[in-house]
């Protein structure tokens, strides 16, 4: 019927992969379980003990209907019942949203992957200042990974009102990404699908990879023996619960619209049951998977930051007290410590010794793009063969996004060529180069000195919130509108058998139900607090640690917007047709 | 009388070389740390080169050719290896070179002292000394640009053959469908079509017959 289709059912089972799959896998999931120091219900709900009820039955939603109705998000909700259109509507608004940012983050990962190529890493050396007499100041303080993170990459703004100027690099690196996109989107999912072969598998082998050095380092034995104890005191805090109930809703990319377009160009009778247990076991799995070279690279990272402070330690005693070299090692450290204490308590207090404590170097935590970006390059900088490691990482972390932002951008597109506004005679490749550039184009504010921070208003509030929304209304509309009796049926003519209790349960009930939960909790804990974010302030009196601001209240406004903006559509449009109904009605 | 002058010279020297004292500088080595294995040990033979160098050093700065190795004294070696210098000015009576005059000697020879013990910068400390850093090679054109530039030369080539090879297919669909309706209004190739379906396409044999109908024949008398 004209509609296109994948070659096989492998290139669709890796596109869902690749989406659901994304950075968050790798940077998210590991950082949830440092802070809430190892072994917390983050980890725990991706063993195989609790199912995860919130998420499974709402992918296997996901895929039957865009199987079952053939069309994009914004198409297959209208065909569900024209109230519930908003639904989809709202889906198509948060693909566009997180579509704009999230190349965003690429950018950064394809200008660190540029800079990969040069020896020495010039994350390694502080630059020299003016007259050449010593570090530039800024860098010495902090260290040189996080100069160049946040200077010479981001070029920040130690305020979120401040806005900067575009930096021509970005700009660059910004324009090859939409590039790079326009090329795999061209055709839509005809050159996606060659694309995602290269993009969803290659990941793998880069882990693997890791794993395999990760493992050989020194102090890895400390991070995973970290990653796997399990920290009793914080599994009684809720908030932990939540934000792993969220991290694991999140990670499976539900509620886009990108799982429902995928799946359209599926052919009708295939079973989707399978796939979607498929797909949310490798989710799971991949995370569990990277987390092992994270944090064997964290426990080295730590241990190496333990052995630094010690030799800094070791060097100002022996210079204080003019000691042969090589007297004190590491190993002995601690009885010289003690012997020097009670012989010249005066002297040595005067060394201002920094303690040493291998745990506050394993409680050190980042997340998100601080693990990648700081404290992993950092890691790198200490292996041998730098260079390598770096672009391989660097690889790895853009064909992740990559295949995340495939998703994202079918979301968008499919809908929007099931449309009635756009005619048919216009070519698909004209089409997707129209999409692309624009977004390039808004994209550019976030390559403002500011653009950073608009990145995590972003992401926490147009990534998180309207997502919890629609998804709640995508169960409820399919169970309580359209019938879950049909459903089923549809169900059980597509994959052949009808779907069991479990499916039924936690469709009508439990799935909702969770959900509610989880954005209530998500809610009042956002109000708890007025938001702040954290700036990067050289003149900040405590630098190099970051200044807590406040918001202002216009980006406070814009944060709700935001969040409320894919949200709205939904009783927008219910409300839009129940009007035209009751004209109709009149007449 | 010569043991007097000798130990007023020791007392004297004493008194010039003493840690703190004006224009004297503390040096540091960290021999183990630079070479490891192929350390050397500091012994006497070593303070007479580390002698003989500043005297190198004032030599060279002054341009004058009075100052000897026993003008540079040496004092308060440690195991550390750390000890404390100062250069006295043997022209005037029992003084010392002021210590702005050493430090320039010291900062322009500076390489050269620390090859002579196979050391760096930071490995032979003149602590009070500060030395220029040498700033890091930074090639003309950076790197990034290069590869930015390849990267894009790539996607570029490739958005290009894919637009083109789209064209081309739109070209070819276009020009079947027009051969199509030219064929169909010269008449010469007549297609039947049946349902859209052009007739040759279906398979006659394949179909059922309808057992109804072929039963119905017999009802007719046969004429």
């Amino acid at each position: 019927d004209g509609r296109p289709k994948w070659d096989n059912k492998f290139q669709y089972i890796l596109s869902c992969i690749g989406f659901a799959v994304g950075l968050g896998n790798v940077w998210r999931f590991p950082y949830l379980c440092q802070i809430h120091g190892g072994g917390s219900p983050a980890s725990l709900p991706y063993r195989p003990l609790p199912p995860q009820e919130e998420r499974i039955p709402l992918l296997h939603l996901e895929l039957a209907l865009g199987q079952c109705l053939r069309k994009g998000s914004i198409g297959a909700w209208n065909t569900i019942s024209p109230y519930l259109g908003g639904v989809g509507v709202g889906s198509w608004m948060v693909s566009v949203l997180v579509s704009l940012y999230y190349n965003t983050v690429l950018t950064w990962v394809m200008w660190y992957f540029m800079n990969s190529f040069q020896e020495p890493l010039p994350w390694s050396v502080c630059p020299l200042n003016e007259n050449r007499t010593g570090l530039n100041e800024e860098c010495y303080e902090s260290t040189a990974v996080n100069y160049f993170w946040y200077r010479k990459t981001l070029n920040v703004t130690p305020d979120v009102t401040e806005s900067g100027t575009l930096q021509w690099w970005l700009i660059l690196c910004l324009a090859t990404c939409w590039a790079i996109v326009y090329l795999c989107t061209i055709r839509g999912i005809e050159t996606t699908g060659k694309a995602i072969y290269v993009t969803a598998i290659f990941p793998y082998l880069v882990l693997t990879i890791f794993l395999i050095h990760g493992l050989t380092l020194p102090g890895a034995a400390d991070g995973l023996a970290y990653l796997f104890t399990p920290n009793l005191n914080t599994l009684k805090n809720p908030r932990v619960w939540l934000d792993a109930a969220t991290q694991i809703f999140f990670s499976l990319s539900l509620a886009f619209g990108g799982l429902i377009a995928f799946s359209s160009y599926n052919p009708p009778k295939n079973d989707c049951e399978k796939d979607a247990v498929t797909v949310a076991i490798v989710n799971s799995m991949t995370s569990l998977y990277a987390s092992i070279p994270v944090f064997s690279v964290l426990g080295f990272k730590a241990t190496t930051g333990y052995w630094d402070c010690l030799d800094r330690n070791i060097i100002s005693i022996i210079n204080e007290f003019d000691l042969p070299e090589e007297s004190i090692m590491r190993q002995n450290y601690t009885a010289w410590i003690s012997f020097l204490n009670s012989s010249y308590p005066e002297k040595t207090a005067g060394l201002k010794l920094k303690s040493c404590d291998l745990q506050e170097f394993l409680d050190q935590s980042v997340s998100g793009t601080g693990l990648a970006f700081i404290i992993f390059t950092q890691a790198v900088i200490l292996m041998p063969g730098s260079q390598a490691w770096a672009i391989l990482f660097f690889i790895m972390l853009f064909c992740l996004g990559l295949s995340s932002m495939f998703g994202n951008i079918e979301g968008v597109f499919t809908p929007l060529l099931e449309l009635q506004i756009i005619s048919k005679s216009i070519p698909k490749e004209l089409l997707s180069g129209i999409l692309c550039l624009i977004c390039f184009i808004i994209a550019l504010c976030f390559t403002l000195g500011s653009g950073s921070y608009w990145i995590d208003i972003f992401d926490s509030y147009a990534g998180s919130l309207p997502l919890l929304v629609i998804a709640f209304f995508e169960v409820i509309g399919v169970a309580y509108v359209y019938k879950i009796k049909r459903f089923s049926k549809d169900v059980k003519w597509m994959t052949g058998r009808k779907p069991n209790l479990y499916w039924q349960i936690t469709w009508r009930f439990i799935s909702p139900l969770l959900l509610l939960i989880v954005f209530v909790a998500f809610v009042s804990l956002q109000i708890q607090k007025p938001p702040t974010y954290a700036a990067w302030n050289p003149k900040y009196e405590d630098f190099p640690m970051k200044e807590e601001k406040v918001y202002p209240p216009w980006v406070l406004a814009i944060c709700v917007l935001l969040a409320v903006l894919p949200c709205v559509f939904v009783p927008l449009v219910a409300l839009f047709h129940l009007i035209k109904r009751t004209c109709r009605r009149k007449d | 009388v010569l043991l007097l002058t000798l130990s007023v010279v020791a007392v004297a020297h004493a008194e010039l070389c003493k840690p703190d004292a004006q224009n004297a500088f503390k040096v540091r080595l960290s021999i183990k740390t630079a070479l490891g294995d192929n350390a050397y040990v500091w012994d006497a033979n070593e303070e007479y080169l580390f002698k003989a160098m500043v005297a190198f050093a004032m030599r060279r700065y002054s341009s004058k050719t009075t100052t000897q190795i026993s003008n540079v004294l040496l004092c308060n070696v440690t195991d550390r290896v750390s000890f404390w210098f100062v250069v006295t000015d043997s022209s005037k009576n029992v003084t010392t070179v002021p210590g702005s005059e050493v430090e320039e000697a010291i900062r322009m020879n500076r390489n050269r002292i620390n090859s002579a013990f196979l050391l760096s910068d930071k490995t032979l400390q003149f602590l009070k000394i500060t030395s220029t850093l040498s700033p890091p090679v930074e090639p003309s054109t950076p790197v990034w640009l290069i590869i930015f530039g390849v990267v894009l030369c790539l996607i570029v080539a490739g958005i290009v053959f894919l637009i083109v090879s789209g064209i081309q297919q739109h070209k070819k669909k276009n020009k079947e469908s027009t051969e199509r309706e030219n064929l169909e209004e010269k008449g010469e190739v007549t297609v039947t079509v049946e349902n859209g379906i052009p007739c040759e396409t279906l398979d006659l044999k394949a179909g059922h017959i309808n057992g109804v109908f072929v039963a119905d024949d017999e009802r007719f008398t046969s004429l």
